[in-house]
This record gives C-alpha cells, structure tokens and sequence, in this order.
C-alpha cells in the first residue's frame, strides 16, 4: 500500500461520495435533468457548475506545476486536434447515456449499491470497450 | 416552453455533491497527476501496462465501495432504474464503444477538461449533451415510450 494507491483510493471514494450526494448515481433523475420537454430538473447542471468551480482553481495550479504533490509527472493530456473520433464518440456517448439515464461513474457507484442492473451495464460497457481495443487501436 | 419541475429540483445536494467531485478530481490531478476521467482509468485495465494497473483499481473499487461504507451509517439515496435489461445492454455496449472512441465521458470531458478549458472537452460536452437531450426527446415525446 502506497502513496499512489492510497490517494487513488480516496480520489475513489470521494468521487463515488460526490455522486451520491449530487443525486448523479440516480439514472431517473439524471433522465429528468435530459428531459427539457417534461418536467425538467435542473439539479445536474449544478452538478457540473459545482464541480467545474472546484475544478478550475485546482487545474490552474495543476497547470503550474511540472510535477504532482508526489512527485509523479503531470500527466495533463496534451491532444489539442478537433477530430471525428472525437466528435463521433462524443456525439455517440450521449445517444448510450440517454437510453439508460448511466455514464460510466454513475454505473459503478449503483453496481457498488447492489444493483443488478448497474452490472449488466457495467458488464456491457466493458465489452464496449474491449470492442473498441480489438478494432481500433 | 421549458417546465421546471421544481418540486424534484435539489439545488443544495446537486452543488454539494458536485465540489465532492471537483474536489476528488483535484485531490488526483495534484497529487497523482492524472485526470479523474473514469472511461478512461476503466478502459486502460484493458490494455495492462506494468505499474498501471493498480491505482486503476484503486480508484474504482473506491468509487464501488462508496455505497457500502454510506450504507453503515445510513439508507442509500434511491436508485432507479427505469430502462428495461436490452436498453441497458445497448446502453452500455454504446457507452463503453463510444467514450474511448471519444477519449472522455461526463467526468473527462465534461468536469476534468472544462475544468483546465480545453476547447476539445467543451466541444466533447456539447456534443454528448446534445444528442443526450436529442435521445431522452425522441425516446420519450416521438416513441411514445
């Protein structure tokens, strides 16, 4: 047990935390949230301004650095291309997220809560994955 | 004309779980390095590297056993799940296929990567908003589901 596995661990906890809290774990109020036409809720648009307002002052200090509090390298992704993996993925992304109300942290946290469901998506997901590394890399 | 169902909206834990999340991401970017991206830490256990393995697993099996440790000291928020096992399988295998198609998903692109304001996660974002609001709409009002 290190100092990497241990931050990695807590990083783990807190966000699988966040997720609770903020009600993202919840597919049926994230659909809520995607549904502008019926009674919409705007709670996750918070979600994300809560988030991103944490984010922003610890990006910016990220960014002055060469190295991390560990001394491990920064590892901030250097890609700058607008390209169609990008925009096809992204735009794809959604369709899968809309269907089931889960992104891929949402799923884990209900698999982590006993449900059933949440792992066969989780299960699916993987295979989506796998499918990916066989065709495309 | 939108309708605010104001009844289900939860602007405190919404705020409050989302810093959680800001937080955790910035626990890991400055002290690890690395963005909290979970498509990503998820599908690099596909491509085993020596010395990467671990603190993927680290980090996911935090976020699985989040619930747990909740459940010790009080009832899990609720769960629901409306979508019916072959919408959730395709869910999944279109989630999984497409966020590493895309690099990111809402965590990546749309906390880590608006976080540092890269133009190619707000692009990612708007993306996957758009088509996730096209895809309740049509599933919904046009389906009939």
């Amino acid at each position: 047990m290190n100092q990497h596995f241990l931050t990695a661990l807590l990083a783990g906890l807190i966000f699988g935390l966040g997720l609770l809290v903020s009600g993202m774990a919840n597919p049926a109020k994230v659909l809520a949230f995607l549904d502008i036409a019926g009674d919409w809720d705007p709670s996750l648009a918070l979600v994300m301004a809560g988030a991103i307002a944490v984010g922003l002052v610890a990006f910016t200090l990220a960014r002055r650095r060469k190295t991390s509090l560990l001394g491990e390298p920064m590892r901030l992704p250097t890609a700058t291309q607008i390209d169609r993996p990008l925009v096809l993925g992204s735009l794809g992304f959604g369709i899968g997220w809309g269907l089931a109300g889960f992104c891929p942290g949402p799923a884990l946290v209900a698999l982590g809560a006993g449900e059933a469901k949440a792992l066969v998506f989780v299960a699916a997901m993987l295979g989506g994955m796998g499918v990916f590394e066989l065709t495309r890399r | 004309m939108v309708t605010v169902d104001w009844y289900a909206f939860t602007p405190w834990s919404a705020l409050i779980g989302g810093a959680l999340i800001g937080l955790a991401a910035a626990l890991f970017i400055l002290w690890s390095g690395r963005i909290a991206g979970i498509s990503g830490i998820l599908g690099g256990l596909l491509r085993p590297a020596e010395g990467d393995t671990l603190w993927r697993v680290a980090f996911l099996g935090g976020m699985i056993v989040t619930p747990l440790l909740w459940q010790m000291f009080d009832r899990l928020p609720a769960i629901r799940i409306e979508a019916g096992y072959p919408m959730i399988i395709a869910a999944g295998l279109i989630v999984g296929y497409s966020t590493r198609l895309g690099a990111g998903c809402t965590s990546g692109h749309g906390v880590c990567g608006i976080s540092r304001l890269s133009p190619r996660s707000l692009l990612a974002t708007v993306c996957f908003m758009a088509t996730g609001f096209l895809t309740v709409y049509v599933v919904r009002h046009l389906a009939g589901g």
